[in-house]
């Protein structure tokens, strides 16, 4: 399945739904979308991945990229990963970038 | 500023090229494209050979000289991207995580067949492994069979080398602080019992980081991680049918690419993924205070003699790369075929680029070098007085800080334990202090004088290196575990299918009264309290001392000394042994402790056995049965030593004083303790010859003993006591 990315901006949250393999073709997409989320200065930054099927090693590097163009005061959340996606994370120590949740939690995400 | 180097010049079918840079050798990710760097001194002919990950047949081959065409335009033109000896371009727009790389090789020398001496092996027929490969796949997931009519098995493929290290930077932990832990990556977790995710990997390891943190070790020394082949010279046991691998990987593929087989990231077959994953656990054990150690391995590599395979290094320049009779057979001063030309200059700058690349891009700590004898042999194998490879490791700039370790010793003859050529910064393996305290510890005579030496970090060896020039162990991967060693008198390496002839026979080991597993207490017993023996006084040495894997719950190999074919249940660490065993593990976890509280353990220096403090004592005092009476004769079995605690760290350091006493007699003596400076009274830290409950205290928790001049030392047993 090819990589997709979808980005919306809803109360000073940038919700990003990735699906595909997110690798070193499609890193470029996905960055240009946390780009627009740095520029709109969000507070948070949603990725919704459950329908990610396959990170390989620039995907990870996009994450990465998110935080450092964010800025380390805000949130990066990854909800509903698949395992396999869940574990490449946590293997490759990427896991300290970001909050893993399992679903889209208003309360803690848009702090409501 | 875009760089004006990031646009192609040269074009060849449909691929954009432009000349590229020697340095780095390897293949390095530049802007909009990779750089292809590959040294050789005889080669005439060299091409770039890419492959779609695991697929058979390459996708293209790029010529490094020939007739190219220029962007946009059909026009021919000759092209040469090479300088010197260096083979180098950048081929643009190509997928690094999708790729993977060799190189084919040729000149005018008639092909040499398999099996035959030759000075030159090029065989443009091969494609070779790059010797500068960061990271190597096909060997992606340990033990999975490979398909052995793939062409070119070990291929090349690229790193991204950016990781996030954040604040990390090698721990720089003095030397004469550390207790090191040597440990298979795999075996240290494969075992069912680990309870772990990630079972045998880097993951797997750092998920026992907090076990390592509560042992209380502050360096892990990991034998071989370099790109190794599990199946070089696999085989099958012609008697119980089992797999033999090649499990220790002692032979390596490539200097600078981690172990794909060894990450749990392995199976993602993305080179860059293994790198992070390795990574990651160097980062974690360094946020715990744990520096990483590697075993590496320069004398030889996975090519093995003229019937060996042809990967990367004989087909790429044989004469540089190996050393070689005139008649172009190969060196075997490693014992497995081939000898690296470690002296050779080219050579030499590899040797020094990988551990660079370890120590600034992996943030290793220090490399311990397996038969590093051979590294001071010149190209036609004759040892020299001043190696010019261990002399550039000891003064680069990059390896300043880290930790060189030599086993001083080679399959060829070459000994060198006390006088390898140090230049001021490299330790060695004390293969002597092994000896010495196995003898000892077994209850053989004629040693009190050399226990002495070794117990002060051998002076006689290392009188101007200091102690931490001796990395003290009296076990290691190479021999029996450190239960094995009071369980057996000679090995038992009959699961190796070599008809029990593999391994060393001079074990220096003694069964205590029944050779293997018994249900005897007493010889339980006995075998408990000289395993602590041998670990009490490995802790209470001056130098750097060294345990093995699983010693500290007391691992048995079943009398196999050498373990380097098995991937199973006899090499793996079997974890149950900690619940089996907790006595053991406390007892080295507390004198681990000890070790570490206690400053007059940690000398920089040699002691003098002169009170230079004005303490009133010596800084090392012996004794005996009689405090300040020590039975230096053939026959003795006793020995008793007082280390003063103003003296510790040549008198910079405060400390207590601390006593200990070994006594290897089978009957318990009477010993008079020296006495101690008005208001202070000893204190037992550990006594191997009580009950388990009471033979080791937490440090700062030790009882005094209620008699301050005469302590029963019970047979065969350790006493250590602190001066409070």
């Amino acid at each position: 399945m090819p990589f997709k990315s979808v980005l919306e901006i809803v109360n000073n949250v940038a919700k990003i739904t990735l699906s595909g393999e997110l690798d070193a073709a499609a890193a470029p997409a996905f960055r240009a979308d946390v780009e627009k989320a740095a520029e709109a200065k969000v507070k948070a930054v949603a990725l919704q991945m459950s329908s990610l099927e396959y990170m390989a090693s620039a995907g990870l590097r996009a994450l990465v990229f998110a935080k450092q163009k964010m800025g380390t005061q805000v949130e990066i959340y990854m909800i509903g990963l698949q395992e396999s996606v869940r574990e490449t994370i946590t293997m490759t120590g990427f896991q300290n970038s970001v909050t893993f949740l399992d679903e889209y939690d208003a309360s803690k995400i848009e702090g409501v | 500023m875009d760089r004006i180097d990031t646009y192609p010049t040269h074009v060849y079918n449909e691929f954009n090229m432009r000349p590229g840079r020697p340095y780095p050798f390897g293949a390095t990710p530049v802007p909009g494209g990779i750089n292809f760097s590959v040294f050789s001194h005889h080669a005439d002919y060299c091409v770039l050979v890419l492959f779609k990950k695991g697929e058979a047949r390459p996708f293209a081959e790029i010529p490094f000289r020939g007739m190219f065409t220029r962007p946009g335009t059909a026009e021919p033109f000759w092209g040469d991207f090479r300088i010197g000896n260096v083979f180098s371009m950048v081929v643009f727009d190509l997928n690094y995580e999708e790729i993977e790389y060799g190189f084919r090789m040729g000149a005018s020398q008639p092909k040499v067949e398999r099996g035959k001496p030759g000075l030159h092996r090029f065989d443009t027929s091969q494609v070779l492994l790059d010797p500068y490969a960061r990271a190597i796949g096909g060997r992606d997931v340990w033990g999975q069979t490979p398909d052995w009519d793939k062409p070119y098995p070990h291929r090349g493929r690229i790193v991204y080398d950016d990781f996030d290290w954040e604040s990390d930077r090698p721990l720089e932990i003095p030397t004469e602080e550390l207790v090191v832990y040597e440990m298979h990556v795999r075996g240290f977790t494969r075992h069912p019992s680990s309870g772990i995710k990630h079972p045998g990997t880097f993951a797997g390891l750092r998920e026992k980081i907090p076990y390592l943190k509560e042992l209380g070790v502050n360096c892990i020394e990991l034998m071989p991680i370099y790109e190794f082949d599990e199946f070089e010279g696999s085989r099958t046991h012609p008697e119980t049918s089992e797999r033999l691998f090649n499990y220790w990987g002692y032979s390596t593929v490539g200097f600078f690419a981690p172990k794909a087989g060894y990450a749990a990231t392995g199976s993602a077959q993305d080179g860059t993924m293994v790198a992070d994953e390795l990574m990651t656990l160097v980062k974690d054990l360094h946020k715990n205070g744990i520096e990483v150690m590697l075993d590496v391995v320069f004398n030889h590599t996975a090519e093995g003699n003229e019937f060996g395979p042809t990967i990367s290094f004989r087909g790429i320049d044989n004469v540089t790369y190996y050393m070689l009779t005139s008649d172009g057979y190969y060196f075997n001063f490693s014992g497995t075929g081939n000898t690296l030309n470690c002296n050779n200059p080219v050579v030499r700058g590899m040797v020094l680029d990988a551990l660079r690349y370890w120590a600034a891009e992996y943030h290793i700590d220090g490399f311990r070098f397996d038969l590093a004898a051979i590294l001071g042999r010149d190209q036609n194998g004759a040892p020299m007085l001043n190696p010019p490879l261990l002399e550039v490791l000891a003064h680069d700039p990059v390896l300043a800080k880290c930790k060189l370790i030599a086993e001083a010793w080679d399959a060829g003859g070459l000994y060198q334990v006390g006088s390898f050529p140090a230049f001021g910064r490299w330790a060695e393996w004390n293969g002597k202090y092994r000896d010495t305290l196995r003898r000892w510890i077994k209850g053989e005579g004629g040693l009190v004088s050399e226990l002495a030496l070794r117990l002060q970090g051998s002076p006689d060896l290392y009188a101007s290196r200091g102690p931490t020039a001796s990395i003290n162990f009296i076990t290691c991967h190479d021999g029996f575990t450190l239960m094995d060693m009071v369980s057996y008198n000679d090995k038992h390496n009959e699961a190796n299918g070599e008809n029990n002839n593999d391994g060393a026979n001079d074990n220096n080991s003694w069964n205590s009264g029944w050779e293997g597993e018994t249900e005897d207490p007493e010889i339980k017993t006995l075998r408990f309290r000289q395993v602590k023996n041998a670990f009490a006084l490995l802790m209470v040495s001056q130098g750097v001392p060294m345990l093995l894997m699983g010693d500290e719950m007391g691992q048995t190999q079943h009398g196999n000394n050498n373990m380097y074919c098995h991937d199973n249940e006899i090499s793996w660490l079997d974890w149950n042994l900690l619940e089996k065993n907790p006595g053991l593990f406390r007892f080295f976890k507390n004198c681990i402790a000890f070790r570490q509280e206690h400053q007059v353990f940690h000398n920089r220096w040699h002691l003098h056995s002169q009170d230079y403090m004005g303490s009133g004592y010596p800084d090392i005092s012996w004794h005996g049965v009689r405090s300040w009476q020590p039975d230096w004769s053939e026959q003795s079995l006793m020995l008793g030593f007082m280390l003063d605690g103003k003296h510790a760290r040549g008198g910079l350091g405060e400390d207590n004083s601390i006593y200990v006493f070994t006594n290897t007699y089978w009957e318990g003596h009477d010993v008079e303790l020296p006495r101690l400076p008005e208001g202070q009274r000893w204190h037992v830290f550990a006594n191997t010859g009580a009950p388990e409950t009471e033979d080791v205290w937490e440090p700062g928790t030790e009882p005094a003993l209620s008699d301050q001049s005469n302590l029963f030392v019970g047979a065969r047993s350790v006493v250590i006591l602190v001066a409070k």
